[in-house]
C-alpha cells in the first residue's frame, strides 16, 4: 500500500564483492571486465566436482571489525556490517539525535540471505560432532554465538546495531532472490509509511564443503577446472553450471523527498519490484519463462515505465543452460521487440553467484552503470547460443546513456523477482 | 479504502494438539503438551523438556515422492496450509495462480535435515549429501514447497525475525493483500529438536533447565528462569475481505493493526521498542488500550524480559488493566510458529467468549498484571493484541478485530 506521494530514492551504496571490496573498486572490476572466479583455496576442494569459486580477499580488521564481532558474527554478518557501514558513509546520513540526522524510530533495516550462517555452522557442526563421529552432539564445544548461526536474524540484529536504526528490522530469505526482495521489501516499508530511512542490502558467505557438496549433487556448479578465471560462462554455449561466489551490497533508502531536502545524492528511485512464484518445481524452471515475465510486467507497470524504455537488463544469468533459456524467454515474453535491442548483461560472469548476495549486488551494479552510464559486460561470453539470441554485451563494457534500468533473479523455491531502478526525474508517461 | 486482511482458514499443528479441534480442547482447558524429549535422547543435556507435536505421521497425510525431500518442519507446515484451505472452504485449483500468494517465517530452516547432511558430509565423504540439501533445510522452503502443492503463483516471501517472524509473515501477508493479491496463505511451522539444533538453542541461553514439565517455563512468575522449547505453529489463510465476502465467508476476524520495531543496541540503558510496536499496531488499527479485550503476552521468561514486557503492557494500558495471557505455556515456545499459532488462538477464544489460562504460572505481583491463570476466563473478546519478540531485540505487534457475533 502506497501513501501517496511517497517515492523511494537510493542514495548510499556499499559493496563487497570477490576482486572489489568498495563500491568503487567493484566498479573498477565490471567496467574493466575482469573476473574474479579463481580455485578455491578456503579448504581444499579436491574431493569435490567444483572446485571453482569468487572468494573475497576479506581481513575483517581492516574494516573496523574488532576480534569479539568477528567471534560473535558469521562472514555473512561481517561482510554485511561492512557494506552497511559504507552505504551510510557514502549517502551522509546520519541516524541519531543530531540535527539534520534521521529519526533512529524511522529507521530500519531489511537484510536478504539465503543461507544464512551456513559456513559458521558448517564449521560448529565439525567440531561439535567430533568430526561427524557423534550422533548427540556435544554442547560444551560450542561457541556462545551459535544461536545466532542457528537463526540468521541476528545478520539484522547486528546492521540495526551498525546502524543505531530502531525502526521495523527483519531478514528477508527467499533462496536466490533474496537480494532484489530484500531491497523490494524495504522500499515498501518506506511507500507505505512505517519508516523514513532504510538500510537494506544482502549478504551471504556460502564458500563452504557443505554447500559445494549440495550443488555439486545437483550438477549446479560447474565442473570446469581448467582456467577457473573464465569458469563462470553465463549465455555462453559452453557454460555448464555457475560458480559459487560470496559477497555484500547495502543501500541507503529514503523518502525522496526528504532525500532531496537534505540535498542528498540520488543514485536512483526504487521505481517498481514484483514478485512471483513458478509453484513448479524447487530447483527446475519452465522453459517459457512465464512467471518472470509476469514479475517483470507488473514492475514495470508499478514503475509506470513502458518496456522501450528500459536502457540495459541486468540478467540473472546464472550460467546453467535451463535459467538462461529461461530468462531469455522472459524477457521476450515481457519486453516484447525491445528485448532484442536492449543490452542485457550478467555480471556473475565477473564475480560469481554468491545466492541471496548476489541480488543486491546486482541493484548496486544498476545503480552504478546508471551513474556512469557504462553497461558492464557479460565476461567469458565466446560462443554464442543459438538458443540464446539477444545482445549480452559480450567481454566489454559499453558506453550508452542509461536511466532506466531492469534487474531480475531467478531462484530455488521458484521465487521469480524483478525491480526497475530509474532517474526520479525522467518524465512520468 | 485500503484492503481488509480477513483470517478465513487456520491450520494448528502444536504439541498440545493435532489440528484445530484438538488444540482448542486442550487449550481452553489448560491442558500441556510439554514433556521429556523424545525424538532423541536428552540425557547428555542441561535441558531435557520440549514441546513435540504428538502423533503427526507425515505419510499419512503427503505423498511419498514429498518425504525423501523434506524436514520434519516442512511436512508439518505442508499438512498445516492443507488444512487452513479446507478450513477457508478454497480450492487453489479454481482462483487464478497470480490471484494467490504465501509468507512464511522460518527461523532454523529444515535444521534436522541438515544436520543429517552435515553427519554424512563429515563422516562419509562430500559425495554421500542428499541432492535435496540443496533446498530442503533453507529457510524459504516451507513457502517454497506450499507454492508448489497448491499452485500459487502470486507474490510470496520468507521473513527471519527470530520468535517475532511469526508476525512479521502475516504483516507481510496483509501488505501483499493490499496491494492487490486477493488471497495469501501465512503464518509459520518451526522445529529444531534434534541434537544439533538443541545444542544451537543452548547457546542462546534463554533454555529453562527445569526438570518438571509444571513448572520448567513460567513466565511473569518469580521462579522463571528460561523456556521450554518447542516445535509447531499454524498456517493461516488471509484473504482480501471483499473477496471472503463475494464468497459468502466473513471469516475469524480481521488484522487490523500490525508494527514492528527494533531495541536499542544493548547495553544502551533505554526503553525497549516493545511499547512503541504495541503504539504503533494499536495507531495503525485505529485503536484506544481500552478497545483491547486480551492481549496474548511473549512471555519470555526471562525476568529482564517480563519485566521490560509488563512494563510495556503497564505503560499503555495502565497497570492491571487489561487481561493477559500466555498459552505458550502449554506448548512451549515454537520460535517462528509461536505467534501464528497466538494469532489462532486470539481468534478461536474470541469465537468462544473465553481466556484461555497461562498454566502453572504463579504470578509475581511486582508485575502488576492481570495474568489469566490456571482457569479460562469467560470474556466478550472483540480486540486482541497479539505480542511477539524475538531474540536480538526484534518486537512484533498486531492487532485482531472480531466481528460482533
Amino acid at each position: 500500500m502506497t501513501v501517496a506521494g511517497r517515492r523511494v530514492a537510493l542514495t548510499g551504496i556499499g559493496v563487497l564483492a570477490p576482486g572489489g571490496i568498495g563500491s568503487k573498486r567493484f566498479w573498477d572490476l565490471l567496467a574493466d571486465g575482469r573476473t574474479a572466479t579463481r580455485r578455491i583455496t578456503f579448504f581444499d576442494p579436491t574431493p569435490f566436482r567444483s572446485q571453482v569459486a569468487a572468494q573475497i580477499d576479506f581481513d575483517p580488521a581492516e574494516h573496523g571489525l574488532g576480534p569479539q564481532d568477528v567471534r560473535r558474527m558469521d562472514r555473512a554478518a561481517q561482510l554485511a556490517v561492512v557494506a552497511a557501514r559504507e552505504a551510510l558513509e557514502d549517502s551522509g546520513i546520519g541516524v541519531g539525535s543530531g540535527p539534520g540526522s534521521a529519526d533512529p524510530h524511522r529507521t530500519g533495516v531489511t537484510v536478504g540471505s539465503a543461507v544464512g550462517a551456513t559456513m559458521g555452522l558448517d564449521q560448529e557442526y565439525r567440531v561439535v560432532s567430533d568430526g561427524g563421529t557423534l550422533e548427540l552432539v556435544d554442547h560444551t564445544y560450542a561457541v556462545p554465538h551459535l544461536y545466532g548461526y542457528l537463526v540468521p536474524s541476528s545478520f539484522a540484529a547486528e546492521v540495526a546495531w551498525a546502524a543505531g536504526a530502531e525502526g521495523p528490522a527483519t531478514v528477508v530469505s527467499t533462496g536466490c532472490t533474496s537480494g532484489i526482495d530484500a531491497v523490494g521489501h524495504a522500499a515498501e516499508v518506506i511507500r507505505e509509511g512505517s519508516a523514513d530511512v532504510m538500510v537494506a542490502g544482502a549478504t551471504d558467505a556460502p564458500i563452504s564443503p557443505i554447500t559445494m557438496a549440495c550443488f555439486d549433487a545437483i550438477k549446479a556448479t560447474t565442473p570446469r577446472r581448467d582456467e577457473p578465471e573464465c569458469a563462470s560462462r553465463p549465455f555462453d554455449g559452453t557454460r555448464n553450471g555457475f560458480v559459487l561466489g560470496e559477497g555484500s551490497a547495502f543501500f541507503v533508502l529514503e523518502e525522496l523527498d526528504s532525500a532531496r531536502r537534505r540535498g542528498a545524492h540520488v543514485y536512483a528511485e526504487l521505481a517498481g519490484y514484483a514478485t512471483r512464484s513458478n509453484a513448479y518445481h524447487m530447483t527446475g524452471l519452465r522453459p517459457d519463462g512465464a512467471e518472470m515475465a509476469e514479475a517483470i510486467r507488473s514492475a514495470l507497470g508499478q514503475a509506470r515505465t513502458a518496456a522501450d524504455r528500459i536502457d540495459y537488463v541486468n540478467a540473472h544469468g546464472s550460467g546453467t543452460k535451463q535459467n538462461d533459456r529461461h530468462e531469455t524467454a522472459a524477457f521476450k515474453k515481457s519486453l516484447g521487440a525491445h528485448a532484442y535491442d536492449v543490452p542485457v548483461s550478467s555480471i556473475k560472469s565477473m564475480v560469481g553467484h554468491s545466492l541471496g548476495a548476489i541480488g543486491s549486488i546486482e541493484i548496486a551494479a544498476c545503480a552504478l552503470a546508471m551513474e556512469h552510464h557504462v553497461i558492464p559486460p557479460t565476461a567469458n561470453l565466446r560462443t554464442p547460443d543459438p538458443e540464446c539470441d539477444l545482445d549480452y554485451v559480450p567481454l566489454t563494457a559499453r558506453e550508452r546513456r542509461t536511466d532506466t534500468v531492469l534487474t531480475v533473479g531467478s531462484g530455488f523455491g521458484g521465487f521469480q523477482s524483478a525491480m526497475v531502478l530509474a532517474r526520479p526525474d525522467r518524465d512520468a508517461e | 479504502m485500503r484492503s481488509a486482511a480477513v483470517i478465513t482458514g487456520i491450520g494448528v499443528m502444536a504439541p498440545n494438539g493435532l489440528g484445530t479441534r484438538d488444540f482448542w480442547d486442550a487449550t481452553r482447558v489448560g491442558r500441556s503438551g510439554i514433556g521429556r524429549v523424545t525424538r532423541f535422547d536428552p540425557t547428555p543435556y542441561p535441558t531435557r523438556l520440549a514441546g513435540e507435536v504428538p502423533g503427526f505421521t507425515a505419510a499419512d497425510h503427503l505423498p511419498s515422492r514429498l518425504l525423501p525431500q523434506t524436514d520434519h518442519m516442512t511436512r508439518m507446515a505442508l499438512v498445516a496450509a492443507d488444512w487452513a484451505l479446507q478450513d477457508a472452504g478454497v480450492d487453489p485449483g479454481e482462483l487464478p495462480a497470480f490471484d494467490m500468494g504465501v509468507v512464511t517465517a522460518s527461523a532454523a530452516g529444515g535444521f534436522e535435515f541438515g544436520q543429517n547432511e552435515l553427519r554424512k558430509l563429515w563422516s562419509r565423504g562430500s559425495q554421500h549429501v542428499s541432492a535435496y540439501q540443496s533446498f530442503a533445510w533453507f529457510y524459504a522452503v516451507n513457502s517454497g514447497q506450499i507454492s508448489i502443492r497448491h499452485g500459487l503463483k502470486g507474490p510470496s516471501g520468507v521473513v527471519v525475525s527470530d520468535q517475532a517472524g511469526g508476525l512479521d509473515a502475516l504483516g507481510q501477508a496483509r501488505r501483499q493483500i493490499r496491494n492487490g493479491t486477493p488471497l495469501v496463505i501465512s503464518g509459520a511451522v518451526d522445529s529444531a529438536i534434534c541434537p544439533w539444533g538443541w545444542v544451537a538453542q543452548l547457546a542462546g541461553g534463554r533454555l529453562s533447565e527445569g526438570e518438571d514439565p509444571g513448572t520448567a517455563y513460567v513466565p511473569f512468575d518469580a521462579r522463571a528462569a528460561g523456556h521450554v522449547p518447542g516445535e509447531g505453529g499454524a498456517i493461516l489463510v488471509l484473504e482480501d475481505a471483499a473477496a471472503a465476502r463475494a464468497r459468502g465467508v466473513r471469516g475469524y476476524g480481521e488484522l487490523t493493526g500490525y508494527a514492528a520495531t527494533f531495541d536499542p543496541r544493548p547495553g544502551s540503558g533505554r526503553e525497549s521498542g516493545l511499547r512503541r510496536a504495541v503504539e504503533l499496531a494499536l495507531a495503525d488499527a485505529g485503536a484506544v488500550p481500552r478497545e483491547i479485550d486480551v492481549v496474548f503476552a511473549d512471555g519470555a521468561a526471562l525476568p529482564e524480559h517480563d519485566r521490560a514486557e509488563a512494563e510495556a503492557l503497564n505503560t499503555v494500558f495502565g497497570t492491571g488493566r487489561v487481561p493477559v495471557t500466555v498459552p505458550k505455556t502449554m506448548t512451549g515456545r515454537l520460535y517462528s510458529g509461536a505467534a501464528p499459532l497466538d494469532v489462532a488462538t486470539a481468534l478461536l477464544a474470541a469465537a468462544e467468549g473465553l481466556v484461555p489460562p497461562t498454566v502453572h504460572t504463579e504470578p509475581d505481583p511486582r508485575f502488576g498484571l492481570d495474568l489469566v491463570t490456571e482457569q479460562a476466563r469467560t470474556a466478550e473478546i472483540r480486540t486482541a493484541l497479539v505480542l511477539a519478540r524475538g531474540a536480538g531485540g526484534f518486537n512484533s505487534a498486531a492487532v485482531l478485530r472480531v466481528p460482533a457475533k
